[in-house]
């Protein structure tokens, strides 16, 4: 595992605030969600790989935004213009920081993880893939990852392969060396598994990539939550990730890019923002990472995950590390103890997620009855269709951790299991 | 309402002794049902004589919902003419999404499937086998999906 980073998140600013020590009671308190009762129990929210809750202090970032400060950016001459300008760039400054990236022009925001990787298929894929070359994914990946390099791969005749995966759930490491050919001109893995919660094991891979100058794209959107993360240990070429699985708003998220690939690939999408110069004779396209934002971009919510990494940094991250490690081992030792059910992959290194079918009794059934207790989880195939396959089942119920759940909301959604269970096995 | 009532009897003992859950010898129209958020899938057969459905059956796996609709349905629909299965549809339909109350002389057992229109995300898996019939009934080959 990536140990505990104590250099992009422990050492900012709010981490002292809290006296340093990790009080899951104190950080419940910052999520205002977390005090909504569902059918008059309070509400129990395991479904954090869908998306995660929202802090205060990103809640508050967005709506300051729009009461005080909203404007377009980059080009107004106006004071409001200035400080949503000033505010949307130190959000890149922040998420650099988050990623650890060397430099704040390799953060592109984007729409979401998917929208990162369309984005590197579409661009650096089209320019570097030709006829017979090919692309290598998991067997694990979400259908965010294997979707956008088939389209790649339809269009320019090149092959997509497939690391395939073990019982366990962890990716068949030792099988990658033979598919990386000469011809492989992409790897595109995720860092943790929405599906099943396994980590993959990065460095290994990535090194085995990049060994044979096979570019590496990695999809970080499960890991952000929960992992340290950082771009230039980890060696990769490409990471996306998702604003709204880390505590940050819908519909914004990042991918980082080396620049020297950002500076070769052609731009995306065309329109405002992303030129230097236009005429009808030619259009010169602007530096990164203008030239891959065009049009107004979410601004709101580039500034709310801003308030989202600011929030992570100010969490102790060994502790909350710690505790989340707790709480899904204690999750897997519970859930496992339901009678009739099997959990789908034992991973070697698990966070955040715990998959399980029960005997007898279908995930969305299982899924309506525990949501009658309150309790929030996510049941079906996860856009992970390519997992559910190997295991042979058609979905899985899968309850997923934050740092702001406790053994007590494990314990509550074990009991629903069990009425569930008497209810339909 | 809790869950707890939208599973009653009927519900669980159709879903764990499914009727006419089998394979027709000589159905003249076959098509499949999907539902892509469930991963229920089955397969509906129909025997017509002249406009009446004479014999129905259908195979494949899905949740208690989907599964106890389906084989309600096919008790439902047997030995009807055409127009007024169809008109079982739209009350059925008009039921679940809660569009209207219920009319116990029409829908009978189908009541069972009231509580379905205070769980929306549900109704696709009751609708599955009702969509999959109609397009049987219009003379479709092809796959339905609830989607």
């Amino acid at each position: 595992m990536n140990t505990p980073v104590a250099d992009t998140r422990a050492a900012s600013v709010t981490a002292a605030g809290r006296g340093g020590g990790f009080n899951v009671q104190q950080i419940r308190a910052d999520f205002p969600i977390l005090e909504r009762e569902i059918k008059g129990r309070r509400l129990v929210y395991l479904d954090n790989a869908a998306t995660a809750q929202k802090p205060r202090s990103v809640i508050d970032a967005v709506t300051d935004f729009y009461e005080r400060h909203n404007a377009n950016i980059h080009r107004g001459v106006h004071a409001l213009s200035q400080e949503a300008t000033t505010a949307y760039e130190a959000a890149r400054e922040k998420v650099r920081g988050f990623l650890n990236a060397p430099d704040a022009r390799e953060v592109i925001f984007v729409r979401g993880a998917t929208e990162g990787i369309n984005l590197v298929a579409q661009t650096f894929g089209r320019s570097r893939v030709s006829a017979g070359d090919e692309i290598v994914v998991s067997g694990l990946e979400h259908h965010s990852n294997i979707v956008p390099w088939q389209l790649l791969c339809e269009e320019r005749r090149a092959e997509l392969r497939v690391l395939p995966i073990l019982e366990t759930g962890d990716v068949d490491v030792d099988r990658l060396r033979e598919l990386l050919t000469p011809k492989t001109r992409i790897l595109a893995v995720a860092h943790v598994s929405n599906a099943l919660g396994t980590v993959n094991p990065l460095a290994a891979m990535i090194r085995m990539a990049r060994e044979r100058g096979v570019t590496v794209v990695v999809d970080g959107a499960q890991a952000a939550p929960h992992l340290a993360v950082d771009v230039q240990t980890l060696d990769c070429d490409f990471y996306a990730i998702s604003g709204h699985k880390m505590f940050g708003p819908t519909g914004v998220g990042a991918l980082f890019g080396r620049a020297e690939l950002l500076e070769a690939m052609p731009p995306w999408q065309g329109g405002g923002d992303m030129i230097r110069t236009v005429s009808f004779a030619g259009t010169a396209y602007a530096p990164i990472p203008a030239k891959f934002e065009a049009g107004t971009p979410n601004v709101a919510g580039v500034i709310g995950l801003g308030a989202a990494v600011d929030y992570l940094a100010g969490l102790p991250w060994d502790q909350v590390q710690r505790h989340e490690h707790e709480l899904v081992t204690y999750a897997v030792e519970r859930i496992r103890q339901v009678r009739g059910v099997q959990l789908i992959g034992t991973p070697g290194e698990r966070v955040g997620v715990v998959s399980f079918v029960m005997e007898g009794v279908h995930p969305h059934d299982l899924g309506t009855l525990v949501d009658g207790e309150g309790v929030a989880i996510r049941t079906g195939h996860h856009c992970a269709q390519p997992v559910m396959e190997f295991f042979g089942v058609p979905a899985t119920a899968r309850a997923s951790i934050a740092f702001y759940n406790t053994r007590e909301e494990i314990d509550r959604l074990v009991d629903a299991l069990e009425h569930a269970r008497e209810v339909l096995a | 309402m809790d869950p707890r009532d939208l599973y009653q009897q009927v519900i669980l003992d159709h879903n764990r002794a499914p009727r006419n859950f089998r394979t027709l010898e000589a159905a003249d129209r076959e098509v499949e049902g999907y539902n892509p958020l469930c991963g229920d899938r089955i397969t509906l057969q129909v025997t017509l004589d002249g406009d009446v459905i004479s014999d129905v059956g259908f195979q494949g796996t899905g949740c208690a919902i989907s599964k106890a609709a389906t084989s309600l349905m096919t008790v439902a629909v047997k030995g009807k003419p055409r127009d007024e299965v169809e008109r079982l549809f739209e009350r059925f339909q008009g039921m679940v999404t809660g569009r209207e109350t219920p009319d116990p002389e029409t829908l009978g057992k189908l009541r069972a499937f009231a509580g379905l229109s205070e769980f929306p995300s549900r109704v696709k898996c009751a609708m599955l086998a009702w969509h999959a019939l109609k397009a049987a009934l219009d003379g479709a080959e092809e796959s339905v999906s609830s989607e």
